[in-house]
């Protein structure tokens, strides 16, 4: 009754399932894959210091791209321009997507904004945000009475 | 105004039923466009991470295959607090309809962008069949 070569593929959806769960939690634990509202898609780091964000964009220019911060609010927005093609051909198949975009994302600290550094490296933009000082955590020392 | 770029999630390429992948990675279809004038096939893909080096290209008969592979980490010291895309290496299959002169392929990654020259063997004929009424 339980042959596995006549299983339902149910199962191999489940155990599909269950190796992309430990993957994941290998991977990025305690992360989870959320979907992204709008483009980019992002990835959002922290620790006590700081916040790192990265966002995947392939074939767009650092000087299309406008990063700016106020608080604890980010903003990425730029474009990607299509690169024409030679000659007068015919697209087979047109994936890449060109355009405008513009993402807000609300970080987990304040930033301080005069220390922010972006690069981008064969199309991963990598934004490091540092957390304002006033927002620190402070070590609070008992004294003795 | 230029139009709004649309989020698409990455494809994931799951592996065949009993197979284990060699590298610990998650695997993605890149996006491509593939665009055809008289002399040569253009392909673009776009594979994020990759440079001139980590990506792979082979022509075997008419079966292109592109394979990139991205090494880069989580941030050193930070712990994920929202994650919406996943890292990993790209792979693409495509089926050429001409045949490519593979001397003269021209390959180049720029910002993560794959781009390929295939430019087609000898002048392209153009033949028209028609089909008589029998």
């Amino acid at each position: 009754m339980f042959d596995r070569l006549y299983t339902p593929s149910v199962w191999s959806e489940m155990e599909r399932l269950q190796r992309e769960m430990n993957r994941l939690f290998n991977a990025f634990s305690p992360g989870w894959m959320r979907p992204a509202p709008c483009f980019p898609a992002v990835n959002v780091w922290a620790n006590e210091e700081g916040q790192v964000v990265t966002a995947e964009l392939p074939g767009v220019k650092m000087d299309d791209l406008d990063i700016s911060v106020v608080n604890d609010t980010l903003t990425i927005s730029g474009k990607r321009e299509t690169a024409e093609p030679a000659g007068n051909g015919k697209y087979h198949r047109q994936e890449r997507e060109c355009g405008s975009f513009s993402r807000t994302i609300s970080l987990p600290y304040p930033v301080d904004a005069d220390k922010v550094e972006a690069v981008m490296e064969e199309g991963v933009l990598r934004i490091t945000l540092p957390r304002a000082e006033a927002d620190k955590p402070r070590k609070i020392t008992v004294k003795s009475a | 105004m230029s139009k709004e770029i649309e989020v698409k999630k990455k494809q994931e390429i799951a592996p065949a039923e009993g197979q284990e992948r060699a590298r610990d990675r998650s695997l993605f279809v890149p996006l491509a466009d593939i665009y055809e004038t008289d002399d040569s096939v253009y392909v673009a893909a776009d594979m994020p991470g990759v440079n001139e080096n980590s990506v792979d290209i082979t022509l075997d008969k008419n079966v292109l295959t592109i394979r990139g592979e991205v090494d880069a980490v989580a941030p050193q010291g930070y712990r994920p607090v929202y994650l919406e895309y996943g890292v990993g290496d790209y792979e693409r299959k495509f089926v050429l309809s001409n045949e490519i002169d593979r001397e003269k392929i021209e390959a180049s990654v720029k910002d993560g962008v794959l781009s390929l020259k295939l430019p087609k063997v000898g002048p392209a004929i153009a033949r028209k069949i028609t089909v008589k009424k029998g």
